[in-house]
């Protein structure tokens, strides 16, 4: 290896006493119409290792696994596999050789069963066909090594995006595979999951699999990774072992800069909320059966209520019924005091509500569309069809936020499909910043995004709060919730438990609240035990 | 699960048969086909009360013995749109597969082996449809399309005219009965069309090859990451529907008893009508085999309720087909709509 590199390998990135890797790139290149995504890099695997692979949005880690896995195929560069020179056609291919893939976007069939997606192309055989009960056992077990109770005969699309997210890993770990590649497993998943997961991650590791972990919450990286590999701009820019790593130098290897903003978000110059006021959204035991009990909020101008509580608590589901994303059952929503219908998305949108959903695949990309197309949808939408909005406004509307959400590559008519993943989220975030709606739901706005962005989000949601917009903000993250909030609303399996001042509320203190209305609900709760979806 | 406490101990093992029964409930994906069964039950009854002898088990059958051929074409059609295709060339296939029968006939080869050529010629057509729709990207709109011209144009070089059939075995064939209790029968076409679609319903349902139809009508995207085989699938379910249309050409010629280059136009879209009328979506991913059976069922009634009445023109078969067709889609679209 004698190409020039931004920082050599440090020796002690090497693994004393490791025979040889399971797989290694060397001067792998890779570029889309001209435009390079990666170029010269290399990435070592060893048995037994959990190996992160690190960057900002675009960097290229998807690129590279999609390169290593038979999706795309190298420009340059050698793929080793055990010793020998591979390259797939194909994911069939990677994966007959025991390569196992959980690729960035929940990439798994709706309209199929559980079991199905978990097992197809290697399912149990019976008589010549499918086996569908050996099937369905075998996919029942693997869940509940991951701590997953969903019915294996049930369609996947029914389930909410983290099951979903769940069950392609399932997928990926019910092979034993020599070489297992998780691109982002954990972005939709909460504590609990992301715990079991890493169970079964280090079982694996100590089984002596490699493990390719991408992932922007730097706490689960520290938590789970042996080594890590740090892309930027496409390139290597190095291979270091973990414990000889911080997280500041980590974040200076990604960004190639220092990280100012994060951890010091200024909400002290945005005026007090006024709670006197009529409240911009005021909703009265809004409530659906089997989704969330009657529910009461308000949400004031200027002020961003924080929803916290763990998976399956009814935090999203209280924001599709607001928006009439949902349909209620029960319950009164006033805006501005005024009693409204919102029934449907349409209503909603009509009295200044937008709602920046979790699942932006089945609900926000359209790939074949550019980025400025994608992200005036709404604006659009909005306005009705027969009032384009004028070509000048719309230059500068969606420069603005390509430059307000760094947004990469920042070319307005680039079709959406070939940004990364967290570029994608960016721009349907920008879609709804631009309808400047009088309250905004932003259910997981910072997933997948990277450290530097996530920062530069959280930042513009203040603004945008201090400029007297109502958010209600959702996050897995309970720092991020806190962190901006100037109130929590807690839930906990599908009712509110509990609203608190936000400013000095600690992560633990929320805990705390969630875990004692749980002993509480045990001991009351005796008839309504359904498990949650 | 989490309610299972105070549940007593054992109530947790594999349920009777019979609770099985009593808790069934059907799923999600059956509803479309139950709601095509209730709509030909009540066609049917309408007519038992409208005409005398219409409620007769042999007009039952008979929509068997008399829309075989369209079966069998709505069963490949089935195939091919579960996937989010097309096939508009089933017709002419039907058509060109008559043709080269009598045909061959003509020129004295053996019934199987005019047989075999028929199906042979069926297949290869589906199969090059399926290499230009995968391999050269076509739109399978566009390449079933010319498919269609191309089959049609080569039925008129082989025929000018119409040609009978009067070979020994198709003729007995086509003229034998078999007796059912009750004094009701049916022939060999019905027995072949229903034969044809309980090995489609198992394919589709239990071999890997139906799983990664849907599969790839759910997400092609997607079904390539699973690493199943795509490309192979999508080529042989364009095999699979010219191989149905070949099928149901000799089933349509032992019905005719002769080539002509004009059988079958526009046949593609009545297979297509029973496809969406049976549930499923055009878009690909849902629907079931036996949908399409009573699409094809819910056609023929549609048919025969013109034929018992005799004052109704038979246009009132096209208004109906297309009032109905309305119907489905609409419903379709209601009842996805609210879905992820
Ligand atoms: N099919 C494609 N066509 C054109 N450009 C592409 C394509 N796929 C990726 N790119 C570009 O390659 C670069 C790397 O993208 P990639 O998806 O690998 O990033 P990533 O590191 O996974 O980022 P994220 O953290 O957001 O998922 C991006 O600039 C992206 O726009
Ligand atoms: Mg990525």
């Amino acid at each position: 290896m004698s190409q020039a590199r931004t920082e050599p390998l440090p020796e002690t990135a090497r693994r004393p006493g490791d025979a040889a890797p399971v797989v290694e790139l060397r001067g792998l290149s890779i570029a889309f119409g001209g435009v390079p995504a990666l170029h010269d890099v290399a990435l070592r695997l060893y048995p037994g290792e959990v190996h992160a692979l690190m960057g900002e949005n675009g960097a290229g880690k998807s690129t590279l696994i999609k390169a290593l896995t038979g999706v795309y195929a190298p420009d340059a560069g050698t793929v080793v596999v055990d010793g020998q020179e591979r390259s797939f056609a194909s994911p069939a291919d990677s994966q007959a050789a025991g390569i196992s893939t959980v690729y960035q976007e929940v990439n798994l069939c709706a309209n199929l069963t559980v079991a199905e997606n978990m097992l197809l192309g290697r399912e149990p055989r019976f008589l010549g066909g499918i086996g569908v009960r050996a099937m369905r056992r075998r996919a029942r077990q693997t869940l509940e090594r991951l701590g997953l109770d969903v019915d294996p005969a049930s369609v996947l699309g029914q389930h909410p995006i983290a099951v979903q997210q769940l069950v392609a890993i399932a997928r990926a770990v019910d092979v034993d595979a020599r070489v297992l590649i998780l691109d982002e497993p954990t972005s939709s998943l909460d504590a609990d999951e992301v715990a079991r997961l890493f169970e079964v991650v280090r079982t694996l590791r100590d089984q002596g699999t490699a493990i390719v972990f991408v992932s922007h919450f730097l706490d689960q990286v520290f938590e789970i990774a042996d080594r890590l590999t740090v892309l930027r701009n496409g390139r290597l820019v190095g291979e270091r072992l973990v414990s000889e790593t911080s997280q500041l130098e980590l974040v200076r290897l990604m960004l190639g800069r220092e990280l100012e903003t994060l951890d010091r978000l200024d909400r002290q110059e945005a005026p007090p909320v006024d709670r006197d006021r009529t409240p911009v959204v005021k909703v009265l035991g809004l409530g659906r059966k089997g989704a969330l009990e009657a529910t009461d909020l308000e949400v004031h101008e200027g002020e961003v209520v924080g929803l916290a509580g763990l998976l399956g608590s009814g935090r999203t589901e209280l924001a599709r019924l607001l928006f009439g994303a949902d349909a209620a059952d029960t319950g009164e929503v006033e805006v501005h005091g005024r009693r409204a219908r919102v029934r449907t998305p349409r209503q909603a949108i009509d009295r200044r509500l937008a709602f920046a959903s979790e699942d932006r695949r089945a609900e926000g990309v359209i790939g074949d569309l550019t980025v400025a197309d994608n992200m005036l949808l709404a604006l659009q939408a909005s306005r009705g069809w027969l009032r384009p909005i004028p070509p000048a406004q719309r230059t500068t509307l969606v420069a603005r936020y390509l430059e307000a959400l760094d947004v990469r590559p920042a070319d307005p008519h680039a079709l959406m499909r070939n940004l990364s993943g967290g570029n994608q989220q960016k721009v349907l975030l920008a879609r709804w910043l631009l309808t400047e709606p009088e309250l905004l739901l932003l259910d997981e706005p910072t997933r997948g995004i990277d450290v530097g962005a996530k920062a530069q989000i959280q930042q513009l949601v203040a603004e945008l709060a201090g400029r007297g917009m109502a958010v209600v903000f959702i996050s897995a993250e309970l720092e991020e919730v806190l962190r901006l909030s100037d109130r929590v609303v807690v839930m906990r399996e599908r009712r509110k438990i509990a609203e608190r001042e936000g400013g000095d509320l600690t992560v633990g203190e929320v805990l705390e609240t969630i875990a004692a209305e749980a002993t509480h609900t045990h001991l009351t709760e005796t008839t309504d035990g359904e498990a949650p979806r | 699960m989490s309610a299972a406490t105070d549940t007593p101990v054992g109530s947790s093992v594999v349920p009777s048969t019979w609770d099985r029964v009593r808790s069934w409930s059907p799923g999600q994906r059956y509803l479309p086909v139950i709601a095509t069964v209730v709509v030909f039950l009540s066609l049917f009854s309408a007519g038992g009360i409208r005409y005398e002898g219409f409620a007769d088990p042999q007009v039952f059958l008979s929509l068997f013995l008399d829309n075989a051929f369209l079966i069998v074409l709505a069963v490949g059609m089935t195939f091919v749109i579960l996937t989010g295709g097309i096939d508009l060339s089933v017709g002419s296939v039907v058509a060109l597969s008559t043709v080269i029968a009598a045909r061959t006939l003509e020129a004295g080869w053996a019934a199987p082996a005019a047989i075999a050529a028929v199906l042979l010629v069926g297949t290869v057509i589906g199969l090059l449809h399926g290499v230009l729709i995968q391999y050269l990207g076509i739109q399978p709109f566009i390449a079933t399309l010319a498919g269609m011209f191309l089959a049609r144009g080569l039925c008129f070089l082989l025929a000018e005219r119409s040609i009978p059939i009067d070979d020994e075995t198709f003729s007995t064939i086509a003229f034998a009965t078999i007796t059912l209790p009750g004094g009701y029968y049916t022939t060999w076409t019905a027995v072949v069309a229903l034969a044809t679609v309980v090995v489609a319903a198992y394919v589709l349902a239990r071999r890997r090859f139906g799983r990664t139809v849907y599969a790839v009508g759910g997400s092609e995207a997607s079904a390539l990451l699973m690493g199943l085989r795509v490309a192979r699938t999508k080529v042989a379910v364009y095999a699979v529907s010219g191989f149905c249309a070949a099928l149901g050409g000799l089933l349509f010629s032992l019905y005719m008893l002769s080539g002509n280059s004009l059988h079958a136009v526009g046949m593609e879209l009545d297979a297509i009508a029973a496809v969406v009328i049976g549930g499923t979506l055009l878009t690909g991913g849902r629907g079931l085999v036996v949908g399409s059976l009573v699409g094809v069922l819910v056609l023929g009634t549609i048919q025969t309720f013109i034929s018992f009445d005799g004052t109704l023109s038979s246009w009132w078969t096209k208004i109906t087909i297309g009032v109905l067709l309305l119907a489905f889609v609409m419903v379709q679209r209601l009842a996805t709509r609210r879905q992820p």
